[in-house]
């Protein structure tokens, strides 16, 4: 399928659902004087290729679409969806959905107009999918000889590239028809290093809303195959990591987990209305020091966390979640910054029709300081040094997040010493933003390989992260 | 094999006819399953209604074999045009793949030939009753609030059920089919208390919506589970002995069964990598899979493979004894599958567990506390910390501090550290709280001693 094709279209061919129809179905959810709703049509294909012991053995295809519908009135929510898609499955979802609204009243007039996406972030002139597909064969098989090239310790090589093309339309209860083309391409490495001592694994990747030909820029696969093998040879080495608490140093890029976990999740409009988070009631308050700004971004071009129109139809934006240390706005959704009397930030995200928004991240990371990150390492005495993570998770109500580390090393008396085994560290939303004495100027966003899990939906992010240290995180290494 | 009742007939019908089109289009051998599901839920918060959800779904996956290539796709569109160009495009894709002379679909002979009724359905799954589905969320929540007025707040509670009809065949001719039912009912409550705030949580899940445990018993749990975090700080950095409670115990049967699944062990990720009769474990761990235990969240009459499901023992009093295959995953370890092939719509096979737990042992959990001078009762851990290669483990807990066989106070904000094989090993008692609440389950265990992180 040509990328040029057209959603509106494409859509109503494929379903026969006219503007008219749809403006019945959505007179109909909206029925009983609902304060809000939409529909949400998508057409998601996809491709995955993999590869081990040198061979590509796997190739899947996957083809899902449906409908989701949803009718909201004050904070209650009513949600139908199907993956039949037909004008009488529609009319079905939409009377089910609109149930939630207990007004009386006959359908409303809903005039629906197209209204065209404000950004333009990822047109690409080709789908991912496209790339004939011994192409992609033939970059997994590099991969996997640039892995085994890189160092003889390596044993096996898994290596995959996922593709994915997702047409969606969205028509709102005010009528505006929206509709997006969103790519995801990606690349993902993990090797498998033996010695006399033991195996380790290492692994890396990256990606973005990309034609399959970045994969291939500067050899980017081949850098991606080399760190994943630098990294499975580098843990063969690495001793009991440390236990208790101590200054951590973070390097840029990736490390912006800690964002994601430490504060963004707990800065979500919907965590927030309910008071369940340990940030309610903090705005305009110091949650941080006043070396750190936050930003949640989704209209970076051509990133994994971006998107054109978030998953409500709504422009995604520039949100300033930290200021100088202070606590300036939170994520929003139509439902909950309706509710809370302010403006929707366009991060309303689904992972699928199947699921309804909720407020969620697109790409967080925070603003560069003026520190060398060379300054940042030899400022501390005795401490850690994480420049690669794992996954991360956070209790929003007791504000308590992990994440862990699967590339970190001791610093001793200002210089990185020993690397040490994967250690997961522990600490405080609200306040271990406070305890950032140092940011580096060298700020990176991650190389594209984040998806963010919350209340069972996936959906892709990106974080980023200048070097920063932090005075005291507890560190949860064997060696007490 | 029988069918059930007239979905299953008319998936069937589908089913043939998408092999028949592989087949046409030059696949040597092809199989396909195909899942038709509703569901419902229903959410209150705060007593009001939340949120109503209704749903129905119906994909197909099909596998193909093209000489020993193989391919995978998966598609809800099932018109029979839509069907004929996908299994035509499946054909194609396996065209592509490099060969792999241990794929193919089993044996003949291993396939089953009996279908038990494992009583995995309720009809009432597919006639969801809103306003007894809001009575039973509200009665939960507001159990739960009414227990101390510092339950002040809630993240809601749910009821929620869904049905589905499973079928599969294949061109060996096999073609079967089952249904299956879940009812879930789960309340969050929070409280606050001195600037401190927690939350916890509590539920009840059944095939049967008969067998749901009581609305106000799950919410009064839920209100104590909450209430005994307020307060909760952090302990100093040490070794000492750590209880995991059977909620979170069961992750740790969640990191012996990914070890013990083929396709884990054949890429070399298992940190039980060639350890099959080995002791690696306390003798007191005996761990079993169980196909076919009635109403069981895993059971299954025939895997994802058309092989008959069936128990076995995977860890005998510590001995490693069985691991967990599918058919490919048993053909590249020179072993007979277990039947525990399991498929995601779009995904080729791959060993999954299906009712995983360990054996109760001799203790009740007051006395395995009341055998601890100095150490943690762990009652949630988060963080994905946890090295599937090398068994190295450092996770986010928190829980509750005993000393002198008391507990004296919650702890929060520290990691518990240690290596899964020295763990096993140390297991020192096991609770006699064996509880099935989903397809993995674990009594209370007491391990000798872990790395505490804190202050």
């Amino acid at each position: 399928m040509a990328d040029r094709v057209q959603p509106e279209e494409f859509f109503r061919d494929r379903y026969g659902v006219s503007t008219g129809a749809l403006e019945r179905v959505l007179g109909s959810a909206l029925a009983r004087h609902a304060d809000d709703g939409d529909l949400y049509f998508e057409f998601r294909t996809s491709e995955a290729l993999s590869l081990e012991e040198g061979q590509v053995k796997k190739a899947n295809k996957d083809v899902s679409q449906g409908v989701g519908v949803r009718v909201v009135a004050g904070e209650k929510t009513g949600f139908a969806y199907t993956d039949d898609v037909t004008l009488t499955t529609l009319e079905e979802a939409a009377r089910t959905a609109g149930h939630i609204a207990t007004g009386s009243g006959t359908d409303q007039a809903v005039a629906v107009r197209s209204s065209r996406p404000t950004r333009d972030l990822y047109t690409l002139a080709a789908s991912p999918l496209d790339t004939p597909l011994i192409d992609k064969i033939a970059v997994l098989e590099a991969v996997d000889a640039a892995a085994r090239a890189a160092d003889p310790r390596i044993k096996n090589v898994f290596a995959s590239i996922a593709m994915e093309h997702k047409l969606v339309m969205i028509v709102t209860a005010d009528g505006r028809l929206v509709t997006d083309v969103q790519p995801l391409a990606r690349l993902n490495v993990t090797c498998i290093a033996e010695d006399a001592n033991g195996r380790q694994q290492g692994t890396y990747g990256g990606g973005g809303r990309q034609p399959f030909s970045f994969l291939l820029d500067v050899d980017r696969h081949l850098r991606f195959a080399r760190e994943a093998a630098r990294q499975a040879v580098l843990n063969l080495e690495a001793v009991d990591a440390p236990a208790g608490e101590m200054t951590c140093v973070l390097g840029s890029g990736w490390p912006g987990i800690l964002l994601h976990e430490a504060i963004g999740h707990g800065l979500e409009g919907d965590f927030n209305r309910k008071g369940t988070s340990a940030f309610a009631n903090l705005l305009g308050q110091r949650v941080a020091s006043e070396l750190c700004t936050v930003i949640d971004d989704g209209t970076i071009a051509n990133r994994r966390g971006s998107l054109n129109v978030d998953d409500e139809g709504t422009p995604t934006s520039r949100t300033v979640l930290i200021e100088k240390g202070i606590l300036r706005g939170y994520l929003q959704d139509r439902l909950n910054a309706r509710l809370m009397g302010v403006a929707p930030t366009g991060n309303g995200r689904r992972e699928s029709y199947a699921s309804s928004p909720m407020p969620r991240m697109t790409n967080t990371f925070m603003m560069a300081g003026d520190s060398a990150p060379e300054d940042i390492i030899r400022s501390v005495d005795r401490g850690l040094y994480a420049v690669s993570f794992g996954g991360g998770q956070v209790d929003i109500t007791s504000g308590k997040f992990v994440f862990s580390a699967s590339e970190a090393y001791l610093i001793e008396n200002g210089q990185v010493t020993r690397p040490v085994k994967g250690a997961t560290l522990i600490g405080n939303g609200p306040d271990v933003l406070t305890r950032i004495s140092m940011v580096g100027h060298d700020l990176e966003l991650d190389e594209g390989i984040g998806t963010c899990g919350k209340n069972g939906q996936s959906v892709p992010v990106g974080v980023g992260l200048p070097t920063i240290r932090i005075d005291g995180l507890t560190v949860g290494g064997t060696r007490a | 094999m029988k069918t059930n009742g007239a979905a299953g007939a008319a998936m069937h019908g589908t089913l043939e006819a998408v092999l028949a089109r592989a087949t046409r289009a030059g696949a040597a051998a092809a199989d396909a399953v195909m899942v038709e599901s509703t569901a419902f839920a229903a959410g209150v918060r705060l007593g009001e209604i939340e949120k109503l959800t209704d749903a129905r779904e119906r994909r197909l996956g099909l596998r193909v074999f093209s000489g020993a290539s193989v391919a995978i796709a998966a598609t809800a569109d099932l018109s029979p045009s839509g069907l004929e160009r996908f299994a035509e495009d499946t054909v194609a894709l396996a065209r592509v793949t490099a060969p792999d002379p241990l794929a193919g679909l089993p044996d003949r002979s291993a396939l089953a030939t009996d279908a038990p009724d494992l009583d995995l359905f309720d009809p009432a799954a597919t006639a969801p009753n809103p306003d007894q589905a809001l009575a039973q969320a509200r009665a939960a929540e507001s159990a739960a609030l009414a227990v101390d007025a510092r339950l002040s707040n809630s993240e809601g509670a749910e009821f929620s059920q869904d049905a589905s009809t499973i079928a599969y065949a294949s061109t060996l001719g096999f073609a079967g089919s089952y249904r299956r039912s879940s009812f879930h009912l789960g309340v969050e409550p929070v409280a606050t208390h001195e600037g401190g705030m927690q939350r916890d949580f509590w539920y009840t899940r059944s095939r049967h919506l008969a067998h749901l445990e009581d609305p106000v018993a799950i919410g009064q749990h839920a209100a104590a589970r909450t209430l005994r975090r307020l307060g909760a700080r952090r302990v100093k950095t040490q070794e000492a002995p750590v209880v995991f409670e059977s909620t979170v115990a069961v992750s740790l049967l969640g990191h012996l069964a990914g070890a013990v699944t083929g396709q884990s062990l054949y890429r070399g990720t298992s940190f039980l990598l060639g350890r099959l009769g080995d002791t690696i474990a306390s003798p007191l761990m005996t761990v079993v899979d169980d196909g076919r235990l009635p109403r069981g969240h895993g059971s299954r009459p025939f895997d994802a493979e058309g092989l008959p499901t069936r128990r076995t023992i995977v860890l005998e009093r510590g001995v490693l004894a069985s691991y967990l295959l599918d058919t490919y995953s048993a053909k590249r370890l020179s072993l007979a599958s277990t039947g525990n092939a399991a498929r995601p719509i779009g995904d080729s096979p791959s060993a999954s567990p299906t009712n995983f737990y360990l054996e109760a042992g001799a203790h009740s959990p007051e006395a395995i506390i009341a055998s601890i001078d100095r150490g943690l009762l762990v009652t949630e851990l988060i963080g994905f910390g946890v090295n599937p290669v090398t068994g190295d483990y450092s996770r986010g807990a928190a829980g509750l501090w005993i000393e002198h066989g008391e507990i004296v106070h919650p702890v929060e904000e520290i990691t518990i550290a240690g290596n899964l094989l020295d763990m096993f090993r140390d297991i020192e008692m096991v609770g006699n709280d064996l509880d099935f609440r989903g397809s993995m389950a674990a009594p209370t265990i007491k391990i000798r001693h872990m790395t505490i992180a804190g202050a």
